[in-house]
């Protein structure tokens, strides 16, 4: 390769990741306000309804608010390590979407590892919120980076275990692999949301613990650690975490899109259906999920710390490793296995 | 200079670096993060190899497991740093001599491969399967085809020493009014809640 093609590659890449980046944010934008007004709905009010029509603006506006105040940091912080805690956590979430494929071949790196690489970088979003509670100094905050340590380290067990399952199934770690692994004539029924539906109910459950949402979102909870990690953080850096949770939240819609629901796939398998174009779909899906998780934050109360270890390590732990050894049986003796 | 090897001198000059400062950082935590810094380079060496699979699991292993528990116990941990420098003298001459036997025998290593490289004999995986396989296939395929057994002994006597474990520290305490979840969602209304009429101005006995 010639170094104008190297250059032209890298750019090339550069810009698809730029345009990634900023649709990721603008839709992010309008689920936050998502998540608020079906919050408020449930609850019987209106939500953000002021700026702009509709509300439809909130988020634009709170960005501003946030950018536009002054940071504080406290007197006792170990400055370096407080303010590296919320950009590591963004940037992490952020790192996931390098490999998620949004439509056929629509995945900035297509790697042949690209399930193993967003668990990889979904472990180490740990880091940001154990940094950031212990650079506090701050007691509440370090309770609350303890809590999210622990939570966050249980739920990512089982969630692997969940993973192996479609891996098994798909008989590959490629993410685009394991969409077309669920491309049959059964449509919808065809994918492994309903092939392995436990598995589908372990895997969303895990996602809110693993994403801190509620009713798992002990690190931040508000009526007794006031905002647990976050409470120290204030404008730029506290938008960093909230806009890194969200990030972390739609990287686990996409992957339970990817892993469950098909994909780019089209629900139904023939003509009219087929010629919509693969991201809309998968957008449709992703938002589906994202509902979902937003109705569990309305309609649930929020779990005692002893429930959710249990939940994790009693409950979800032995039906996921369970699951693993029936699925891999069913596949071996009925010789569906791919590659068999 | 490639591009291979420009991001080789770039993940070993920051794994070497921040391996330094491990040892070197006053602040316990703020080794443990350099700690997790050097994983990190070393991964990307291992994606650099093409072993893209190594590289994932120790991510995984590595960074998101091993070394967020060393970070919790470093941080609940109140380390004295002055009682940390006192046996300094008197503990080099031990550490000098470890540190020189590992330095002796990295240097064999490497200088067998170097010498002759028939010595050593080539890794295994891609040769006995075919050099299309991807890394993720070869390795599945010596872990849990050619060496089994040896896998599943490995696998047992880590449970064995996670069971040691657990026996050498479980606690029975007797006493101790625990929650039952299956005798609570057992309950029916019927077994916890007793209607009864009180006839008016005479009471009941209960």
């Amino acid at each position: 390769m010639t170094f104008w093609e190297v250059l032209g590659t890298v750019l090339l890449i550069a810009l698809k990741s730029f345009v990634l980046l900023a649709a990721l944010l603008v839709f992010i934008a309008y689920a936050l306000l998502a998540d608020r007004k079906i919050w408020a709905a449930v609850q019987l009010r209106r939500g953000p309804n002021v700026v702009g029509p509709w509300g439809l603006f909130q988020s634009f506006a709170d960005l501003l608010k946030f950018v536009l105040k002054e940071p504080v940091i406290p007197a006792g912080a170990n400055k370096a390590i407080f303010l590296l805690a919320p950009l590591v956590f963004a940037m992490l979430a952020l790192a996931s979407w390098a490999v998620i494929p949004l439509a056929d071949g629509w995945a900035i790196a297509d790697i042949n590892v690209g399930i193993t690489y967003i668990f990889a970088i979904s472990s180490l979003g740990v880091y940001g919120v154990i940094m950031g509670g212990w650079a506090s100094n701050s007691k509440y905050a370090f309770l609350g980076a303890l809590r999210s340590a622990a939570q966050m380290i249980s739920y990512e067990v089982s969630l692997g275990f969940v993973i192996i399952c479609v891996l098994l199934c798909a008989g590959s770690l490629n993410l685009s692999r394991i969409v077309m692994a669920q491309d049959t004539a059964l449509g919808l029924f065809g994918w492994y949301w309903l092939w392995l539906f436990p598995m589908f109910g372990v895997f969303f459950v895990s996602a809110l613990a693993e994403t801190n949402r509620p009713p798992f979102d002990l690190p931040e909870a508000e009526s007794e650690l006031v905002a647990g990690y976050m409470v120290e953080y204030s404008s730029t850096p506290y938008l960093l975490f909230m806009l890194g949770e969200y990030v972390a939240i739609m990287t686990m819609c996409a992957l339970g899109t990817v892993l469950f629901l098909g994909g780019w796939l089209s629900p139904i398998p023939f003509v009219p259906f087929t010629w919509v174009p693969g991201v809309i779909w998968f957008t449709l899906k992703a938002s589906f999920l994202f509902f979902m998780i937003a109705m569990v934050k309305a309609m649930v109360p929020r779990y005692r710390y002893d429930q959710l270890m249990r939940l994790g390590w009693k409950v979800f732990l032995p039906l996921s490793l369970i699951s693993v050894i029936v699925v891999a049986f069913v596949l071996k003796l009925t010789g569906l296995a791919p590659g068999a | 200079m490639t591009a291979a090897a420009a991001f080789f001198y770039l993940f070993a000059g920051f794994a070497v670096a921040s391996g330094f400062m491990v040892i070197a950082a006053r602040n316990p935590v703020t080794s443990v993060l350099f700690l997790i810094l050097a994983f990190v380079n070393a991964a990307g060496l291992f994606v650099l190899m093409g072993a893209e699979f190594l590289a994932m699991i120790l991510v995984v292993v590595y960074v998101g497991a091993v070394a967020v528990l060393f970070l919790f116990v470093v941080m609940m941990l109140d380390v004295d740093f002055a009682a940390l420098r006192q046996g300094f003298q008197r503990y080099l001459p031990i550490g000098g001599l470890i540190g020189a036997i590992f330095l002796i025998e990295l240097v064999l290593v490497v200088g067998t491969w170097t010498i002759d490289p028939g010595l050593v004999q080539a890794p295994l995986g891609r040769a006995a399967h075919g050099e299309t396989a991807t890394n993720t296939e070869a390795l599945g395929r010596v872990l849990y085809t050619d060496y089994v057994y040896a896998f599943q002994i490995a696998g047992l006597i880590l449970l064995v020493a996670m069971i040691g474990a657990i026996v050498l520290t479980l606690r029975e305490r007797t006493g101790v009014k625990r929650q039952n979840i299956t005798v609570q969602n057992a309950r029916t209304q019927g077994m916890a809640v007793d209607t009864i009429k009180v006839p008016s101005r005479q009471g009941v006995e209960v």
